[in-house]
């Protein structure tokens, strides 16, 4: 068998699987499974986009979830009986998506001195900012509703369709969740594509040089400056399609769900699955996205049944899980778990 | 970039069958066949609240209410539509997330349930709600107590004890009228829970004469308030009314003694708690009062007999909305009877038709859902304990024939909320 | 005018508690150039085990001021078995890694700890017994109590007394070798390994007292309040210079006043636009603020660009 019939029929194996996943899961388990797996969909969104910031160009964002939020918050207000506006997915995604670019050249413009540690806590400063503001803009002027946050938002319609109930098609009823589905696997493989092109491209290598060694990159000719804020820009543009598509998804946004440990959550995706490594990146959204839903089914049983009662409660066994694996992983496999070949060879040298 | 594509699709196809060949969920529709024996129906009951987490104590105390009235039910072996009916409690834990209550009414509606209770929080259960009203399922909930939850105009939508807007409401009057104050300061946590009950404070007393002075702000985790006091210190109120938790009212009530503000110091539920004495320390006085919607257990008909019943099942005291939700399943179940269905698209109609006396109200509807006339009860500390002080707003709940109502000593109901939205 | 001089002492006691923990931040920052994410949270150690001491020991008939101590003692020495220990564990293989590294496992700390303080602690709040008398002094209209002087005048102290370590002893010379240079300061002798383990360890119990101080001072503690008061110390470190003791103060008591006065007058200086809700921006804003146009901070020399 060639290799290139080996590739073809593994892509189109993986095709299928993605294609019929939700109708398998849906039956075998429940379609809250496939409500999991679309938030896991979101999140991978959003590690792919953490991954050019943190990943690809080195530069530690602590407060990424602020453009999620910049994305969620933009679709609510041009889509829901808040303002009273209702304008189309397609046309409020992209503008998301380019507020919180711009956002992240904001945000990003002044720490483009800071080294490491300034910029990963001036980062964290600004993504709680954000979270303030979106708490507090209701007075005087009512922008985001403050902490009661903005509810009965449209959800997402493609072509007229609404994806919120669910559609009968030559009579197969698909429920709603599978629609998002589809509609989020899409787009995942949209930012997958562009973020390959990113890595393989000028700039992909621009930003690896920075991340490698910023003065010598300068010396190179290379302007760290427009680079820097170019991948701000381009994390921070995937953060906010995929925050447009949980608004439209989850139909209520609050600020609440835009916190520092959000930030944290997507910096463990990207860190644990292997910085600047797709897949791996990928894996580690995945991995991270259904471990809590995975250890509420597991564990909670579990210690019932070994020692009748529940003594670490799911989340903070998570919680737990989450710290130790930081650490853990920091240790003994610092290049995440599927690095790329070159980065693992990199860490391996520097680590002990 | 080369992709191990091997091992890849190896792993696709294993997952694959292994989660299809996992197990089914069952989801049988509660339908009754009318059958010539008779058949017995499983009526399945769906329950959710935060069962772990900082209000993992309340949630367990709600599902603990459901739990009675469904053995209660049970033990009653009722009849409807032809079929001997048992029902089952599905209790589910959504953390007081809004996104895992998302993802748990999905279950829940998966699951074909033929009623849902709860949920625990507002937060939650306002996005939940969307997603019962779009299955048809009917809702009622004991403990979430933002207006917005009714205000959506879900016909699934129902509660069983006054909102928001009426506990500001009694509050705002009860500060105007009662305390005779004219100057009042209004501090909020910045919560949906914090800040709702606190504007809708701030429009009752408006509405009823008084001015506010100062509107300060904090957040949920804080512990130092010595500015925003100060700055309220300077413009001199009688009241300074705290919308929020017991965990930062008790600290607050400490540093208005320091600060030496004689103003007195109201707040809602949040703050009606044995914790806040706790955490005010020795700076808790009989300046500080407080509210909760419904009455004292004591002073209500079936409340004593609850009570009884409750601690001797679970041991240990009512949390606080364990009532309620009580009540809830068993408006719920009533309603079916009256419907003779247990089916939703045929009991739901009979829901806002709802005359029920219950352990905690007479319990009715109005077009919203919101329950009819909710009474809100207004509490004061005495000797380091919260003291029955009054009941405002409400239909009077048929006292209790033979006891008089003892005054102002009924016990508070012990309750320890660490957040609520 | 009382007013005023309220939200000055106000702000003069807040910046106190952030200098108590500034203080051990910006020690280990000297040496390692590492955020210590965790330092927050082995401050939430200490309060707690000082609690869990004197909740113990208050049945015995020991009088007050000894039991309170005596937890204050047992905190500080569990927080310096704490922070040696993480250093061992988590900063020391990391020693030589790319910076992501050590910051990362620092997060990877900082919430370890606030989970198992909360399995160990519950999630409620507790209430922390007064160790001195609660009624205020009036000071020309505003009210000071014991408790908040007490916070004022040791962080004072501490500072004093960790500068004369660092200047006048020999284990402060070691340990300003190892801050300017690790390997020339092990060619000459110094015994890095041992400093950075004292460091951390000695900004442990900075950390155990500042805990004791902040509970005592605000009558509670809870497992999640080490998270906020880290941050702001950090960022008053920074405003002072990190790596300066006496800047550590400086910021301190710099952040405090500026967030006192702010959430005091900020709402009528902005027509109420901005008010006390904004009231941790204002930390946050200094913090960019600071980073971005004086990175060096205010007392801090100017520092070349690490490459």
């Amino acid at each position: 068998m060639t290799p290139k019939l080996r590739r073809v029929i593994g892509l189109s194996l993986v095709a299928i699987t993605l294609a019929v996943l939700p109708f398998v899961v849906g039956a075998g388990l429940s379609n809250t499974w496939v409500r999991v797996i679309d938030f896991a969909l979101l999140y991978v969104m959003l590690a792919l986009g953490l991954n050019i910031v943190v990943g690809m160009a080195g530069l530690l964002d602590l407060g990424y979830i602020a453009f999620y939020a910049v994305g969620a918050y933009v679709y609510a207000l041009l889509a829901s009986p808040h303002f009273g506006l209702h304008w189309p997915v397609w046309v409020i995604l992209p503008l998301g998506a380019l507020l919180a670019g711009v956002a992240g050249v904001l945000l990003g413009a002044p720490t483009l001195k800071l080294r490491g540690d300034y910029l990963a806590i001036v980062t964290l400063g600004f993504g709680e900012i954000v979270r303030i503001f979106m708490n507090n803009l209701n007075a005087p002027v009512n922008i985001t509703n403050g902490p009661q946050g903005i509810a009965g938002i449209d959800p997402l319609s493609i072509a007229g369709v609404s994806l919120g109930k669910s559609v009968e098609v030559w009579g197969l009823t698909i429920p709603s969740v599978h629609l998002f589905y589809y509609v989020f696997l899409v787009l995942t493989l949209l930012i997958i594509v562009v973020s390959m092109r990113l890595e393989n491209s000028r700039i992909g290598r621009a930003w690896v040089a920075i991340r490698e060694d910023e003065i010598a990159a300068r010396a190179c000719g290379i302007n760290t400056r427009n680079m820097k804020l170019l991948a701000f820009a381009m994390g921070a543009s995937f953060g906010g399609v995929a925050g447009g598509l949980f608004a439209g998804f989850q139909q209520f946004v609050s600020p609440e769900s835009f916190g520092l440990l959000e930030s944290v959550m997507v910096l463990c995706m990207v860190v644990l699955g292997g910085m600047g490594h797709i897949p791996g990146v990928v894996l580690g959204a995945v991995l991270l996205a259904v471990l809590p839903e995975a250890l509420r089914h597991i564990a909670a049983p579990a210690q019932q049944a070994v020692f009748g009662k529940i003594l670490i409660d799911p989340e903070s066994l998570r919680m737990l899980l989450f710290g130790l694996a930081l650490v853990l992983v920091m240790l003994y496999r610092p290049a995440g778990l599927w690095p790329s070949p070159t980065r693992k060879r990199e860490f391996d040298k520097a680590a002990r | 970039m080369k992709i191990q594509f091997k091992g890849l699709t190896v792993a696709m196809i294993a997952a694959l069958s292994v989660v299809a060949c996992g197990k089914k969920e069952e989801s049988q529709p509660a339908a009754a066949p009318a059958a010539p024996a008779v058949p017995e129906v499983v009526v399945k009951l769906g329950h959710v609240a935060p069962l772990t987490g900082p209000q993992g104590h309340l949630g367990k105390d709600n599902e603990n209410g459901a739990r009675l009235a469904v053995e209660e039910l049970n033990a009653k072996a009722l009849e409807i539509g032809g079929a001997k009916v048992k029902f089952e409690l599905l209790s589910e834990d959504d953390q007081a997330d809004p996104k895992q209550g998302t993802v748990v009414a999905q279950k829940l509606v998966d699951a074909k349930v033929n009623g849902v209770i709860g949920h625990l929080n507002s937060g939650t259960t306002i996005p939940a709600s969307k997603l019962y009203s779009d299955a048809g399922i009917p809702q009622i909930s004991g403990s979430a107590t933002n207006p917005k939850y009714t205000d959506q105009g879900f016909k699934t939508a129902f509660r069983v004890m006054a909102n928001d807007v009426q506990q500001g409401k009694v509050l705002g009057e009860f500060t105007t009228g009662n305390l005779k104050a004219k100057k009042i300061a209004i501090i909020d946590d910045r919560t949906a829970y914090g800040q709702g009950l606190a504007d809708e404070f701030e429009k009752a007393v408006k509405a009823s004469g008084g001015e506010i002075v100062a509107r300060e702000f904090t957040n949920d985790k804080a512990t130092d308030f010595a500015a925003i006091l100060t700055k309220i210190k300077g413009k001199k109120p009688e009241v300074v009314f705290y919308g929020g938790m017991d965990a930062q009212a008790g600290p607050m009530a400490k540093q208005l003694k320091t600060l030496g503000i004689k103003a007195k110091f109201l707040g809602g539920d949040g703050m009606c708690t044995p914790e806040f004495i706790k955490l005010a320390g020795d700076a808790a006085a009989d300046s500080q009062y407080c509210s909760l919607p419904g009455m004292p257990l004591d002073k209500l008909a079936g409340g004593a007999a609850f009570k009884e019943t409750f601690t001797k099942r679970f041991g240990g005291e009512i949390q606080l909305y364990a009532p309620y939700v009580y009540d809830a399943v068993m408006v719920m179940a009533d309603s079916m009877k009256r419907a003779n269905s247990v089916e939703p698209a045929k009991y739901l109609s009979e829901i806002p038709k709802t005359d029920y006396q219950g352990v905690t109200a007479k319990i009715g509807f109005d077009e919203k859902g919101d329950l009819k006339g909710g009474a809100i009860s207004l509490y004061q500390v005495k000797d380091a304990k919260w003291a029955y002080l009054e009941t405002l707003g409400g239909a009077p709940a048929a006292a209790p024939e033979a006891a008089a109502p003892a005054p102002a000593a009924a016990p508070a109901p012990v309750a320890a909320p660490a957040e609520k939205k | 005018m009382e007013i005023f001089l309220q939200q000055i002492i106000n702000g003069l006691t807040l910046g106190s508690i952030y200098a108590l923990v500034a203080l051990g931040y910006t020690m280990v920052y000297g040496i390692l150039g590492l955020i210590n994410f965790a330092h927050g949270e082995v401050v939430m150690v200490g309060a707690l085990v000082a609690l869990s001491v004197i909740k113990a020991l208050a049945a015995s008939a020991l009088p007050g001021p000894v039991v309170v101590l005596f937890g204050a003692l047992v905190a500080v020495v569990v927080c310096m078995l704490l922070g040696g220990a993480i250093e061992r564990v988590a900063y020391r293989p990391l020693r030589h890694a790319p910076r992501l590294a050590p910051l990362i496992t620092a997060i990877g700390i900082s919430i370890l700890l606030q989970q198992l303080a909360m399995l160990f602690w519950g999630r409620n709040y507790h209430a922390f017994p007064p160790i001195l008398p609660a009624s205020p002094h009036s000071v020309f209209g505003a009210s000071i109590t014991d408790v908040q002087i007490l916070v004022v005048v040791l962080a004072g102290l501490i500072m004093l007394g960790l500068t004369q370590l660092i200047n006048r002893t020999r284990m402060g010379r070691a340990m300003r070798a190892t801050a300017e240079n690790p390997a020339i300061a092990q060619l000459m002798g110094v015994d890095i390994n041992r400093v950075i383990a004292l460091t951390f360890v000695m900004g442990s119990a900075l950390a155990a007292v500042a805990g004791v101080m902040v509970s005592a001072n605000y009558g509670i503690a809870h497992y999640h309040m080490g998270f906020m008061l880290g941050l702001k110390a950090f960022t008053a470190a920074v405003l002072g210079g990190i790596g300066n003791l006496p800047g550590a103060m400086l910021g301190g008591l710099l952040l405090g006043l500026i967030e006192a006065l702010g959430a005091g007058y900020i709402g009528d200086l902005t027509g109420g636009f901005l008010g006390s809700h904004y009231q941790d921006v204002f930390a946050f804003a200094v913090l960019i603020l600071v980073l971005v146009f004086r990175p060096s901070g205010l007392m801090g020399e100017k520092v070349s660009e690490r490459a």
